[in-house]
């Protein structure tokens, strides 16, 4: 086999043949170690990372469905801000198993929590996209401004089932603390929020390049007609993909709201501005560049909140005029035909 | 001499004409026909939202370009004369200041976000703006020091503005002439100036240029304008005129704060009228702004009443709960988008 072979593109690296958004990354995550103490800077990072993958899970969805049939779904905040309900109706009956400092007995709790809000979600996501989305395909003045009507509609429905006040949702004990290595202390919810944010990555990437319907979904972003002349459904492929982008939309949903400890309906479309961030970072379309753009904003939110805590929310504002400034196309553009 | 005045742009339909000038009159009559502090505050906001919602339209209508900054630039306008009065006291120099100031900040500001943004996707251009103003409204509600945080800031406004301050000494039609009231006819009468300079521009060869680049960019290209400097500057306008509304709320409410200037919902509430009043059609934004804020202000009591008489069937008390009325609204919007993308104007212009 030569190197020409296109079917070896998916033997390579993510990063492929640009090895530029990494050292980016590798810049902008050791270059704060000049201003920051190792010990501070590994627990700053470990947080960065946290939050990074958490704002992954939830924009990965959506920038795969814009990927693959140029829909942009502005609503998407209403399956985070749902997701957390969901979760947090289940957890808060379940104090029995979430009130115990005991991290078995709390993943019981956490377990179906997350299993319901993902299912409900996921079905949501579904009816979304066959009664809002389907009809402004092509349309992306439109379909900016039915996700954004499916939105206010969805927080005021999220009102009307659990009321209008924000619902504090306390983590489960066992996920409370810190554990400490040595002299450096990490958050126990960041750790696992990692863990959970690299299986979500590895699952996604492992399913787009090791498999038949990842390669189909590949392929559809890249030139969706081909595909279709090759005798796939690809409205059937993208379906499937806007089902499981809420479903993590939801996942992710829980996730921050726990993180929050609280949880509004407003959250969603506050959450969305990162997530925006992320896949413009990225390269609208591309699952490896929102996870690269996803650890960047974590990272770069959290050294300035310590460096400088005034400049943190602008911090992503100029992260992503920097990045857009180098390439107008994000981190990884996406070629489509 | 009213079709000059119209711009050439006559509201075409005689139900359109007959609820503009139901909406003009009424809200030129207001202070005597409905006397009140409350529905002198509905007619001010209603014609400030006019000008907000035009100038949304200009883009959003016009040029096919949705912004999520619109409300940014509104909040420039009405903290640069708040700033401005806090800091100098309330002059008319303060008010000039500050209004000049701000309107530069939004130029610039609206410049570089274009120039940034509208050369991609248009799709971009609504995400940066998104993440742009939501940046803005935190830093706004943060810099505490300067913009009073979350609270915002009060002050007071020349004496010849406030209720105080009467012109003339015996009522006039049984109405006392207070500063109120001058500053409600100069609130409306700025606006509907505002509204007929801004009928004039998507009546020129420049608004012209514009809908061309909405109906198809790529051909107004090929045809040799130079569609990201007309977006550009249409986008300027367009914050040039929010600012010029949030100078005037600023003025009318004495008070800004992240809530009344800064916040999604209003921005929310923006889209909400321009889809449903009309995209694309300036008197969209009358109609619009006056059913949209009469709705936010006596809709509620009616569905309180509604949410009363349905008590003890589920669910439903919940739905028509007087808190719920932007549920109802954002059904109507999704529904107007499908169904009737030109609004109500473009229903009763066919």
């Amino acid at each position: 086999m030569t190197t020409a072979d296109p079917t070896l593109a998916a033997k390579k690296p993510i990063w492929g043949d640009d090895p530029w958004p990494m050292v980016v990354l590798a810049a902008i995550a050791f270059l704060p170690l000049l201003l920051i103490n190792p010990k501070t800077w590994l627990v700053l990072t470990v947080a960065g990372l946290a939050m990074g993958m958490m704002i992954f899970i939830m924009a990965s969805g959506l920038t795969l469905v814009f990927g693959l049939m140029g829909v942009i779904n502005f609503g998407h905040g209403a399956f985070i801000s749902l997701g957390a309900f969901l979760g947090a109706t289940v957890l808060l009956r379940m104090t029995g198993w979430t009130g115990v400092d005991s991290i078995p007995l709390n993943l019981v709790a956490v377990l179906p929590a997350i299993v319901f809000a993902v299912l409900v979600t996921g079905a949501l996501g579904w009816a979304f996209e066959r009664v809002i989305i389907r009809p402004v395909y092509d349309n992306h003045l439109k379909q900016i401004l039915v996700t954004i009507g499916g939105i206010i509609v969805a927080e005021q429905m999220i009102h009307v089932v659990w009321g209008p006040d924000q619902i504090a949702l306390p983590r489960p004990l066992g996920f409370k603390g810190a554990v400490g290595f040595g002299e450096i202390v990490f958050e126990k919810y960041r750790l696992l929020a990692c863990v959970l944010g690299l299986a979500v990555f590895a699952g996604l990437h492992f399913m787009l390049n090791r498999t038949k319907l990842g390669l189909l979904i590949r392929a559809g972003v890249e030139n969706g007609q081909m595909v279709e002349a090759l005798g796939y459904r690809i409205r059937l492929l993208f379906v499937l993909v806007f089902v499981a982008g809420s479903a993590l939309a939801g996942l992710g949903g829980v996730m921050w709201g726990l993180y929050q400890e609280i949880i509004t309906a407003g959250m969603g479309m506050e959450v969305m501005v990162l997530v925006f961030i992320v896949i413009i970072i990225g390269g609208l379309g591309s699952v490896g560049g929102c996870f690269v753009g996803a650890i960047l904003v974590g990272l770069v939110a959290n050294y300035t909140g310590f460096l400088v805590p005034k400049l943190a929310l602008a911090s992503n504002i100029g992260l992503m005029v920097v990045i857009l400034m180098w390439r107008p196309q994000g981190l990884f553009p996406v070629i489509r035909q | 001499m009213l079709d000059r005045l119209l711009s050439g742009d006559m509201p075409r339909s005689k139900a359109l004409g007959l609820l503009v000038l139901i909406v003009v009159l009424g809200l030129a009559l207001t202070p005597f026909v409905f006397p009140g502090t409350r529905s002198l505050d509905v007619a001010a906001r209603i014609s400030v939202f006019i000008v907000l919602v035009a100038s949304y339209d200009l883009l959003l209508g016009y040029t096919g370009i949705v912004s999520f900054a619109h409300t940014m630039f509104f909040g420039i306008g009405a903290y640069g004369v708040a700033l401005a009065i806090a800091r100098m006291g309330p002059s008319w120099e303060a008010i000039g200041i500050g209004a000049v100031v701000a309107l530069v900040i939004s130029a610039l500001l609206a410049l570089i976000i274009g120039l940034f943004s509208l050369r991609v996707r248009a799709i971009f251009f609504a995400m940066v703006t998104l993440a742009v103003a939501s940046a803005f409204q935190i830093l706004a509600s943060q810099l505490s020091w300067l913009t009073g945080g979350e609270d915002g800031l009060t002050y007071r406004i020349p004496s010849v503005l406030t209720p105080g301050f009467r012109l003339f000494e015996e009522p006039v039609l049984g109405v006392n002439i207070t500063g109120r009231t001058l500053l409600f006819y100069g609130i409306f009468l700025t606006a509907m100036a505002l509204f007929l300079l801004m009928l004039r521009i998507v009546n020129s060869p420049f608004g012209r240029v514009l809908q061309a680049i909405r109906e198809n960019d790529f051909r107004a290209e090929a045809l040799g304008y130079r569609t990201v400097v007309y977006r550009t500057v249409a986008s300027v306008l367009a914050a040039l005129f929010a600012t010029l509304a949030g100078i005037m709320i600023a003025l009318w409410l004495r008070y800004t704060g992240p809530a009344t200037t800064l916040s999604f919902s209003i921005m929310v509430d923006i889209l909400l009228m321009v889809v449903i009043g009309g995209m694309g059609s300036m008197y969209g934004a009358i109609v619009g702004a006056a059913i949209f804020i009469l709705a936010q202000n006596y809709l509620q009591a009616l569905m309180k009443q509604a949410s009363v008489a349905t008590q003890g069937i589920p669910l439903l008390p919940e739905l028509l709960h007087s808190d719920r009325w932007l549920l109802w609204l954002g059904v109507l919007f999704v529904l107007s988008v499908y169904f009737f993308p030109t609004g109500i104007v473009g229903r009763l212009r066919k």
